[in-house]
This record gives structure tokens, sequence and C-alpha cells, in this order.
């Protein structure tokens, strides 16, 4: 397969690549991660790949170090693909090692342990990252770091109580460092989540539990950017940014796959999907 | 396992005759406050429970470094778990059976999947409470015992309450540490330190001998004293660290018997009494092990007193099932 020239590699994005284009590198990663094992969440990281090329690029803040002073906090463990891509970008990752995801004795775990580099906690057990982020939050406030939480978590989730038990205390704590971004991807393990039970209306039932609440295309890398202002927008409440996604964004054949919760597909079609991949570069995509 | 020294050797550790025991107020608030003074980096969460376990004076100290998350276990463990990561020592505090059943899932994805200092502070252990299934803990040392990395303590008195808790706070993990709130007898001497996964012999005596923890080290006691007076000598060993579990003392105490009463403020499944078991038959001794506990069935309404010589777990029924065992009926 003959690649253009800036996605002829695995190197990390050179500094300065545009974010579309980062997103793309992204999508890649996701896809050869799958390829190995013919099985993954690769819906969830295509996804995801905007909202993360936007946070790890242009959002969070970096030390002098190189280390990210502004934390992600991944409660959808399940969503660990899109996580490892990225950080695959940043360099965090070779991917020689992100091609063993999901493969017995690779730390590339489908749904990982707190302790794995780059991620801050234990996801999976769904309901439970934003009580933790809340804990962050409030930690890095006593410290005075002055550093953001960003907490993902998805719609389905929004079903766990523990998640309203999180958010009551997020504005009862004024915690303007935090922020929950919904991967409204209207996708759960049993169906449509609006048929499974609903959660809408998600930005209203935020905002009366006290945040800042917006809905957003989460593939447009104009809201994402709005949104999320690198370093945040000093506010004294939390925010809730709403992200309406679509599973498999990027490759069209998994758009319309009724299965994309979890892919379990033969070689030649993680090949076409690849393909399909690269037809959609970031320039297209702005003339939409 | 720490070969400590309370354990060397048949060294008894001395302990205050029962019945003149001073009661110390509030061990758990003092020692709190104590090291909030002296680590910067503890903090406290409670769910609207910091009057009923002796929290309230570290929030009073210390404001910003207590956080009140309301009536949400779930939530605290999770903010606790979150804090941690941010390098706090937190102590969350609430009842054995919201940090136990309610909070599960919370403490062992929030605090134990990592290696973080954390302690688990649960009161109203066993018996403790007359409000039956809703607030008597008789599970939660079986509960806990079974999650990865967790460290277990049922302290006896005042002195292992504070000291324990002086301890948690330097475990690399997470700390499950059952609390005694209010006015708490001080058997033993305080300036004793704290090891944790150490055993105390508290009594020597070469007819029967029996294995603590909590509370229940104090009820084996007065059996103790009760059969001395009918001339039986027994032995006490306790066991405040359920997990780490010292098999090896243990064991060997155990090789020294025909047979062990064991002695618990928790269902006799799962926690002192099974541990136990497990010890002596992995060590291959032929010793028998009467396990004495809350029985397999939700405990009765009532004040302590009654709750035991319901359950044949006061000083008369403790000897009782001694004497049967050892054929000196």
């Amino acid at each position: 397969m003959s690649l253009p020239s800036s996605l002829s590699d695995w190197a990390p994005a050179p500094e300065g690549t545009d974010i579309g284009e980062i997103a793309l590198r992204t999508r890649r990663r996701v896809i050869d991660m799958c390829m190995g094992r013919g099985q993954g969440y690769a819906g969830q990281g295509l996804a995801l790949a905007d909202l993360l090329a936007h946070l790890y690029f242009r959002v969070m803040r970096r030390r002098p170090d190189g280390s990210y002073l502004d934390r992600f906090v991944l409660s959808t463990g399940h969503s660990a693909i899109g996580l490892f891509a990225i950080l695959g970008e940043i360099g965090l990752y070779e991917q020689e090692e992100l091609r063993k995801y999901g493969q017995p004795g690779s730390r590339i775990e489908e749904s990982p342990l707190e302790g794995t580099p780059g991620f801050e906690i234990t996801g999976g057990s769904l309901g439970q990252g934003l009580s933790q982020a809340v804990g962050m939050a409030l930690g890095e406030r006593l410290h005075g770091t002055g550093a953001n939480i960003y907490c993902l978590v998805s719609d389905g989730e929004l079903q766990e109580g523990q998640i309203w038990e999180a958010a009551m205390s997020a504005s009862h704590f004024r915690l303007g460092n935090l922020t929950v971004l919904v991967d409204n991807n209207n996708m759960q393990a049993d169906g449509a989540t609006a048929d499974v039970m609903t959660v809408e209306p998600v930005v209203e039932r935020f905002a009366s539990f006290g945040f800042d609440a917006s809905r957003i295309d989460g593939h447009d890398h104009a809201q994402l950017e709005k949104a999320l202002p690198q370093g945040g927008a000093g506010r004294d409440r939390p925010q809730a940014v709403v992200l309406q996604t679509v599973p498999g964004k990027g490759v069209p054949t998994f758009e319309r796959h009724h299965k994309v919760h979890y892919l379990r597909l033969d070689a030649r079609t993680w090949q076409d999907a690849m393909a399909e991949l690269e037809t959609r570069r970031p320039k297209a995509e702005e003339g939409q | 396992m720490t070969e400590a020294v309370m354990t060397s050797g048949s060294a008894v550790t001395a302990t205050r005759p029962l019945s003149r025991a001073p009661l110390v107020d509030a061990p758990f608030a003092t020692a709190l406050v104590e090291l909030g003074h002296e680590r910067p980096e503890l903090v406290v969460v409670s769910a609207d429970l910091s009057k009923y376990t002796d929290v309230a004076p570290f929030a009073q100290a210390f404001p910003e470094r207590f956080f009140q998350v309301g009536m949400a276990e779930q939530n605290l463990m999770g903010i606790a778990g979150g804090l941690a990561k941010t390098g706090f020592i937190p102590v969350a505090a609430t009842y054995c059976v919201f940090a136990t059943r309610r909070a599960n899932d919370q403490v062992q994805m929030a605090l134990s999947t990592g290696h973080r200092t954390a302690v688990i502070a649960a009161f109203l252990p066993g018996i403790t409470t007359p409000f039956r299934a809703s607030h008597q803990g008789n599970d939660d040392l079986a509960i806990m015992r079974a999650i990865p990395g967790m460290t277990v303590i049922d302290p006896m008195d005042a002195t292992e309450l504070a000291s324990a808790l002086r301890a948690a706070v330097d475990v690399p993990g997470p700390v499950y540490l059952r609390g005694l709130r209010g006015q708490v007898p001080e058997i033993i001497d305080p300036a004793l330190e704290f090891v944790v996964g150490a055993t105390r012999l508290l009594r020597d005596g070469p007819d029967v001998g029996f294995v603590g923890t909590g509370i229940g080290t104090s009820w084996a006691l007065e059996a103790a004293d009760m059969l001395a007076t009918a001339g039986v000598s027994a032995a006490v060993l306790h066991v405040p660290t359920l997990k780490p579990f010292d098999s090896q003392a243990v064991g060997r105490y155990a090789t020294r018997f025909r047979a062990v009463v064991t002695v618990e403020n928790h269902s006799v499944i799962g926690a002192l009494g099974s541990a136990v078991c497990e010890a002596v038959a992995e060590l291959g001794t032929s010793c028998q092990v009467r396990r004495l506990g809350v029985p397999d069935r939700w405990a009765d309404a009532g004040p302590l007193d009654y709750l035991r010589a319901r359950m044949g777990l006061d000083a008369a029924g403790l000897a009782t099932a001694a004497s049967e065992l050892i054929g000196g009926r």
C-alpha cells in the first residue's frame, strides 16, 4: 500500500502537524493495532481520534520536561485503543508494541489497569472515572498546580448512578478545573442507548447538576477548539462537553457496521478499512 | 512476612487487667489529628458520618484537608482514589457495611489496582451496633481479605487503633482498618508500636490456645481469666492483621495445642477462623480448630453484652467451648 509521505512511517507526529492530520494518523494506528488479532474496539478508537488529537496536541499543557501538567482520565476502559494510539503519536509507545493490542502477556490491553503508562485510572468498570477525576481536581487544587482534569465518559455510562454522585460533588466543590467529556455515540452493549435506557437530555441534565454544559460535533475541530481552549477557560464551576460522535468515524464501512461495538473481521477487511481511511484525508473533510 | 519484635520467642505482651483498663476518649480522632500535623499529605474524606466516625476533630483542625462528600460511598471511595493519585494519603471514613458492600467495586478499582497508600477507616465492626443486618459489619473482613494487595487490620484496643493508623499511612497500598469510636479501653501499653502483619502473645499456658482478633481478643482474655480460676491455663495469641496473615507464627502456636479456639467479632466464615484453618491445614499440623464468632445468620438486635451472650461469645460461653474441646467438661 502506498501511503502519503507524512503517513509513511510510524514515528510520533512531528511538531506543528495539523490536528486533522494527527487525527488521521491516530485512526491509522487504531486499525493497525487491530490487524494483529483481527479484532478490537476499533469503532471507539476511530470515534475518539479527533477529540484525543485535540486534547493531547492543543489543549493539555506540558511541563518543560515534556510530561503533561493536565490530566486525562479514561473512564471508558474499552476505549483504551484510542488512548494508546494517541500515546503512540506523542511517542510514549512504539507502534511495534501497540500492534500487540489485546495479545496475551502484552501491556497493550483492551481495558488496561492503572499504572499502564498514560493511564491514570483503571477504567472499564463503568461509572467510576468521574469520581476519581473529582478527587484529582480537588487534589490538584489543594496542591495549587493549576492543572486541569479531563474525564471521558460514555453516554451509556451515564446510566450508572455513581456518575451523578460525582457530578453533584463536582459542582458542590466548584471544580472549575474539571471537564467531563461525554462520548455520545448512542451505542452500548445491548443496542442503541436510546433504546436500552435513555440518557438524554444530557446537556440539560449536566446543566441542572451545576455544570457549564454544551453539545458539539465531536469530529469538528473548530467546535472542539472553541469548547476546549488550551489551559481551560478559567471557570469557577465544572464543564460538561457532550460530543456527538460516530462509532467507526473515518471508515465508512465501519460507520455502517451493525456490530461496530466490537469488530472481529478478516485481514482483507482491515486492509480495506486502512485504504478507506487514506481516501478520507483531512483536506477532503474540510470541504464538507 | 515480617518477623516482628512482637512475635519474638514466647515473650508475652503485658495487658492491663480488663476490669481496670482505662477508657480512652476517641483515640482514633486524637491519632488522626496528630498525624495531620505530622503529615501534610494526609487528607480525610467522609460520607456524612464525620461525627460518627471520629473524624470531626480532624475536619476542625484541617478544614482544607477535609472533604465532605455527602451520603455517597461509591463517590467517597472514587474521590479518595483520585486524591491518592495526586500524591495525597486519603483516609476514607465510613461504616464497615458501607465501605465493603455499597462501595466494594470502588474500593477495588479506585484504591486497590494501583499501589498507592490509602486508609479505609471502617467503624461499627461486627456486633458493636444494635442495628442488625443494615449496620453490623459481620462480613467485612472476609470481603476485604479477598482483595489482592489489601492490608486488613482489626485492632483490639485504643493503643492498637491509634498505632495501627500510624502504621497504615506508611503501607505502600490500601489498608482496611476497623475503627472503634467513642470511649475505647486501653489494654496494652500505649508506647507499643504496631507492626503490620505481626502477632502478639498476650497469655501463655499449656492447656488450650485461643487465637483472637479485634475486640474478639479481649473476649478471649476474659475467657482465659475465667478458665484460670478453674485451674485451666490458656494461651491467647492476638492476630490484629488478618492480611498479610502470619501463617508461620499462627501455625507454630497451633502445634503446641491439641485444639485452638478462634474468637472474632465477625462471621465465622472468611476471616480469622478461616485463616487459622488455612494456616494449620497448609502446615500439615494436627490441631483441631473451633471457630467462634457470629454464626452464619443475621445477628440479633441488642446491646453488645446481650448479643455476646446470645451467641456464646461472652466469657462463660467461650470458656465452656474451650473446656469441652479439651475434654475437661
